[in-house]
């Protein structure tokens, strides 16, 4: 485990190393030069060749790439074209809420996907099982920005119980924090308990039909020790692959729910340095998403080894 | 020589109508079907359906209610949303068909060529991949429409590069299993090139799997296409694409809800259309499920 553990991370080193060089392009092949945007339309010729020198902007490519790579290294991450700011500061001072957010809508979609698909497995052709499947098929072709204007049509505007937008500090008024997050949570987490499921629902139908399942039945354990202890183990070995995913795509989902909601975190800081030519934020929140992604994808490989003893690395 | 060539050609002939007899008995997929069917009719017919010109401002009628007279209501110019969205179906086409295709057609021959010569390009090729599937599709295209600018041609060359490695991969994996299977060693025992080999013999036993990716990668480039015009990275106003309809409605809505649902309903309809035709092709290709 830990030896396989140790060649995922090494394999990933020339992923990443291509992945650095593509974040770096990021300021380098945008139209215009970087000085440029920074200094401003009015700046003077002496004021540009001192931002450059100032960056290593008028040095060669190359060195600077390792000079960018270094100072990312040592955890320099640059400062903002607009306000001066230290990028790195910024993204950390974003992270938390993106976090806050992932977390809320993955319980929300644990909380809805395991009563849903473990019940619907057991009764197919129930209409429960009708309205699983009915739920799961509709929110591949949702669009999530679609389920947020709808839950704020429903839940901002008709009801007017949950705010549109926004983020209050926990620490001053956690009702209003918490009703602030519930509707972006939502909108990512009713989606990713689709997904799930489905996944849920069939890996059970599988695991149901399994000898060893007729077996635990046959030698008189009850219905729901069979399926508690049993079946579920079992069929959530393929469920953590996809809930892995999930994760991924709550990363990828966040960029447009953040946005919607005015959500202060890593995906609409993407956004909003996409519109601000910040082109400095961009490529820290992208590097920040991609590491998050990449480290979702190697912990889910991971797991599966701790779920089921006879996956075996080598 | 010649006719043992052809033999496969007669087979994919045959497989074809058997797909298509076990596709009409999948519900999910002829419902897939005739979502699609009844969208590109909307998109070819926009002009002759579609009440008023997309563009056409009524300044009288901002915010007009659905309606006989707007079906779906109107816009802040006055523009009849019903219209709009029809003709964003042409957009919905459009943009996701050429991105697929491009998309198709490159990642198909980079995988042929990946499988079956194997070594540098190989190897080169996929860790290109691994790459782009490093970034999270919507936000590689994000970066790629950030250093192009926004725009319709960027969005789709976006959209395009994002899922290129899917079929490479997809189409590598199959001419990994094929290539050592008999027909292809008595095609090279005859003296066949290598071009021949793979774009005659391993090509067509490649193209079901191929099908459903497109179906799938369909579906996915239309929602990518509307996410990037609901964030202002993909077709600019005010052509009516239902991403950048919903973006603008999203400021409206206390004013005019149904600004906000009817582009993302036709949005939902198409995708839905591309998923259930995927799962009902995939069904209908594949041997074991007959």
């Amino acid at each position: 485990m830990g030896k396989y553990a140790l060649r995922r991370l090494l394999q990933m080193i020339p992923v990443l190393i291509l992945v650095s060089i593509v974040i770096f392009a990021i300021i380098h092949l945008i139209p215009g030069n970087p000085a440029e945007i920074m200094a401003g339309p009015n700046a003077t010729d002496e004021q540009l060749a001192a931002l450059k020198q100032q960056y290593g902007l008028d040095q060669a490519l190359w060195v600077q790439y390792f000079l960018w790579l270094k100072h990312v290294l040592s955890g320099d991450l640059g400062v903002s074209f607009i306000n001066g700011y230290p990028v790195g500061k910024l993204i950390l001072q974003r992270i938390p809420a993106t976090i806050e957010l992932a977390l809320a809508a993955a319980i929300i979609g644990l909380v809805i996907s395991f009563p849903l698909g473990i019940l619907s497995s057991l009764k197919p052709g129930s209409w429960l099982d009708l309205f699983t499947t009915l739920f799961s098929a509709l929110s591949f072709a949702v669009p999530s920005f679609w389920l947020a204007i709808l839950l704020i049509l429903l839940f901002s505007l008709h009801f007017r119980w949950l705010p549109p937008s926004g983020r209050p500090p926990f620490s001053q008024e956690p009702v209003a924090h918490l009703k602030s997050l519930l509707m972006p949570a939502m909108t990512l987490g009713i989606a990713m308990a689709a997904k799930l499921t489905r996944y849920l629902r069939s890996a059970m139908l599988d695991v149901l039909n399994a000898d060893y399942v007729r077996t635990a039945h046959a030698k008189g354990l009850s219905r729901f020790d069979v399926v508690m202890r049993h079946a579920i183990r079992n069929a959530l070995i393929p469920v953590v692959t996809v809930f892995g995913l999930q994760v991924g795509d709550l990363l990828s989902g966040a960029i447009i729910v953040e946005s919607i909601f005015a959500w202060p975190g890593v995906g609409r800081m993407t956004i909003q340095s996409i519109g601000w030519r910040d082109y400095s934020m961009l490529q820290a929140s992208v590097m920040f998403i991609v590491m998050a992604f990449l480290l979702v994808n190697l912990i889910t490989d991971l797991t599966y080894g701790i779920i089921d003893p006879r996956i075996r690395y080598d | 020589m010649t006719e043992n060539i052809q033999l496969p050609e007669y087979q994919v002939e045959s497989l074809k109508r058997l797909a298509w007899r076990s596709l009409r008995r999948h519900r999910a997929g002829m419902t897939g079907l005739v979502i699609l069917i009844l969208l590109a009719f909307i998109a070819i017919f926009a002009p002759v359906i579609a009440p008023y010109d997309p563009l056409e401002m009524h300044p009288h009628d901002r915010f007009h209610p659905p309606s006989p007279t707007y079906y779906f209501g109107a816009d802040e110019f006055g523009r009849d949303i019903f219209s709009r969205v029809l003709y964003g179906a042409r957009i919905a086409f459009g943009v996701g068909g050429i991105s697929v295709s491009i998309a198709t057609i490159l990642g198909v021959i980079i995988g042929l060529v990946a499988g079956y010569a194997g070594g540098a390009f190989d190897a080169i090729s996929m860790r290109i991949f691994d790459v782009i599937l490093a970034f999270p599709a919507i936000l590689m295209a994000i970066v790629i429409l950030a250093v192009l600018g926004p725009g319709s041609l960027n969005a789709i060359l976006a959209i395009a590069i994002v899922y290129i490695p899917s079929f490479a991969r997809l189409t590598r994996a199959n001419v990994l299993m094929e290539k050592n299977k008999e027909y292809v060693e008595a095609s090279r025992a005859v003296g066949a090139s290598p071009a021949r080999i793979v774009f005659r013999n391993i090509f067509p036993n490649t193209v079901s799997t191929i099908l459903v990716q497109i179906t799938i990668a369909m579906a996915a480039a239309v929602l990518l296409e509307s996410a990037l015009s609901f964030l202002g990275l993909g077709t600019p106003l005010p052509a009516p694409s239902w991403g950048s309809m919903l973006s603008v409605g999203r400021g409206y809505l206390p004013l005019a809800p149904w600004y906000g649902i009817f582009p993302g309903l036709a949005i939902t309809l198409m995708v839905m259309g591309f998923y259930l035709l995927g799962d009902g092709l995939r069904d209908a290709l594949d041997p074991r499920r007959q």
